[in-house]
């Protein structure tokens, strides 16, 4: 599947977002990344927040707080995502597995400063915000209603490696 | 400047370091279960590439749902059966010799000092107790790991937790894990491999560390590890007796293994268990963690004695000395899952299953079972779960259920009482 990085974000104002939380271990019985599709964060409980809302439908980027992702193994959290549109996670800090299993997948975990998060989260304020993501300058940029946000990411080599091969079966497999 | 026992098992599996800060580990083991596999097992054929790097390494089980519930899951059980078969992999554990995964691969000696281990699932972290790195990894990992026998990982940068003074009686492992996560928080060792030193490491039983080190997860850790000692060698005896002339010949093979003296860490940490008392959850995450005396009288709907943290031999024994000649009360619902088929005909035959049954509890097959509320034992909304397992997000055992975490001996005292009880208060 082709990645696509940017679009409507979606903000998730909590830090220790867990993986029971973006795809319940019930749904864990089912064996292909499609049917996971109608349950992204079915069990996240947060004012405002509605998993069948529009909003999440029409989300592309994620945006969240410190340890996103942390607890179980299982790639059906990123995988959930990745059904639904979502190839990119913005987050202060990511939980390890969750990290090194979106960038396997050649998607984008990239972790921003607090006070970075704190004006992306101020944007949300203002609108409907927008992202678009420059892997090459290592830029985010985010729009609302007129207002525009620059940022710059740190991503290391290899998660970056991974996200321009594909994923890491892609690039294991021409390397070893 | 010497080297960590992480950073010198990283050496010895170096297999490649594609950009600076990634090491690429050759592995030692490639464990697998019925939950995360199916997946890496449809995209390798889909891909055309379905292989295993060396049969001999790869270790399977079939443990989260067990026997299988319904289609679904007999889906997911079949397809890792067909692979295993197909592709020789002789150690793969199917109904009626099967158990959770972090219980029966080191029960097997499968896991040894100075090993690189990864699995599917977070608490592959377990296997840290025999001095291996170990980790848990998502699907596609697994995947380059059944297919090229490679892993890749940052630089291991090591938390060291020092344990000192001697554990109080009825104070477990469980209860010293519980409490350093508390102190870490569930991001604290995000990155970090955690490595348990001191004499109350020293004390403990190969059993007590698998508990400790099942749960570095819980704060984030990449592994928790101790270093092999006699204990360490006692264990796996029955597996290398061939491979040694003697059990000092062994230990000085896995001295190997240990952390220098000059070696540098991320962090240390010192902390005093002589006052420690029995730990207990509250709330939705790990690290939220008190002394259960501060929990006395909270009710509870169900009492789970099992998983990979504390379903083990020494477990039931400790739960069950508490059971004894005594019946739960009329409110709760008991259920115990001896973690291995081994586990569960030492219990039987040291009279363990009879004492839990007659005091009420219900035994079921090993398995996985109400932990991640996937099979059997999920909670209904509102219920309330004293377990023994390691994790509590909230809705891990049933949509709005909730679980506090504590040991086997707190979770037989509150089994027998309805509300959380210190077991010392008995
Ligand atoms: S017992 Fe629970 S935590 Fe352990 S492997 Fe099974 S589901 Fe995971």
């Amino acid at each position: 599947m082709n990645k696509i990085f940017g679009g409507p974000a979606i903000f998730l104002d909590r830090s220790d977002i867990n993986t029971d939380e973006i795809i319940p271990a019930k749904y864990l019985t089912e064996v292909t990344k499609e049917a996971l599709q109608p349950y992204m964060l079915e069990d996240l409980k947060l004012e405002g927040f509605d998993p069948r809302g529009e909003k999440l439908k029409k989300a592309r980027v994620v945006v969240s707080r410190e340890n996103f992702g942390c607890g179980s193994s299982r790639e059906h959290a990123p995988w959930v995502f990745e059904v639904n549109g979502v190839h990119t996670i913005i987050a202060q800090s990511y939980a390890r597995i969750f990290r090194q299993n979106t960038f396997n997948g050649g998607m984008l975990a990239i972790e921003l400063p607090k006070a970075d998060l704190d004006r992306l989260f101020a944007l949300d304020k203002a609108g409907e915000v927008t992202i678009s993501v420059d892997l090459d300058a290592q830029k985010v940029t985010a729009v609302a209603n007129g207002k525009t946000e620059t940022f710059s990411f740190e991503i290391s080599p290899f998660d970056k490696a991974l996200v321009q091969a594909g994923g890491w079966v892609e690039f294991a497999d021409a390397r070893y | 400047m010497g080297k960590t026992i992480a950073e010198k098992i990283f050496a010895a599996h170096l297999r490649d370091e594609p950009f600076p800060g990634t090491k690429v580990l050759n592995l030692d083991r490639v464990l697998c279960h019925e939950i995360t596999t199916p997946v890496a097992i449809a995209d390798l054929e889909a891909r055309g590439k379905d292989r295993v790097f060396d049969p001999g390494k790869i270790k399977a089980v079939i443990d989260h749902v067990t026997p299988s519930k319904d289609s679904k899951t007999a889906l997911q059980a079949k397809m890792l059966r067909d692979w295993a078969r197909r592709h020789q992999i002789k150690d793969f554990f199917d109904v009626g010799h099967n158990g959770v995964c972090h219980a029966i691969f080191p029960e097997k000696g499968y896991i040894r000092p100075g090993f690189t281990v990864i699995m599917g699932d977070s608490h592959t972290c377990t296997h840290g107790a025999f001095g291996a790195f170990a980790a848990g990894v998502g699907t596609t990992d697994l995947e380059v790991g059944i297919l090229k026998g490679v892993c890749a990982f940052r630089e291991p940068a090591t938390i060291r937790v020092n344990l000192t003074g001697s554990l109080p009686k009825g104070v477990y492992a469980k209860d010293v894990i519980l409490f350093v996560i508390g102190q870490l928080g569930v991001n604290g060792a995000t990155d970090r491999v955690i490595e348990f030193r001191g004499p109350i490491i020293d004390a403990m039983s190969m059993e007590a560390r698998m508990t400790l080190c099942n749960m570095a997860i819980e704060a984030g850790g990449t592994c928790g590890i101790c270093l092999p000692d006699m204990t360490t060698v006692d264990y796996l005896w029955p597996f290398i007796q061939g491979d040694f002339k003697s059990k000092e010949a062994a230990l000085a093979e896995y001295r190997k293994w240990v952390s220098d003296d000059d070696a540098a860490y991320d962090k240390v940490l010192d902390f005093d268990l002589s006052q420690l008392e029995p730990q207990v959850t509250y709330g939705y995450k790990p690290d939220c963690v008190k002394p259960a005396r501060e929990l006395a009288g909270t009710r509870v709907d169900q009492i789970y004695i099992g998983t990979c943290t504390n379903g083990r031999i020494e477990d039931l024994r400790e739960a069950a000395a508490i059971l004894k000649g005594k019946k739960i009360a009329e409110t709760v619902r008991g259920i115990v899952s001896p973690a291995t088929p081994k586990i569960f005909s030492d219990a039987l035959a040291e009279g363990i299953i009879q004492i839990f049954m007659d005091a009420g509890f219900c035994v079921t097959n090993p398995t996985c079972g109400a932990c991640l509320g996937m099979s059997n034992g999920v909670l209904s909304e509102g219920e309330v779960c004293a377990s023994t397992s390691n994790r509590n997000f909230n809705g891990r055992m049933g949509k709005g259920g909730m679980v506090h975490l504590m040991s086997p001996a707190t979770a037989a005292a509150t089994a027998l009482k309805g509300v959380i009880t210190d077991a010392r208060t008995l």
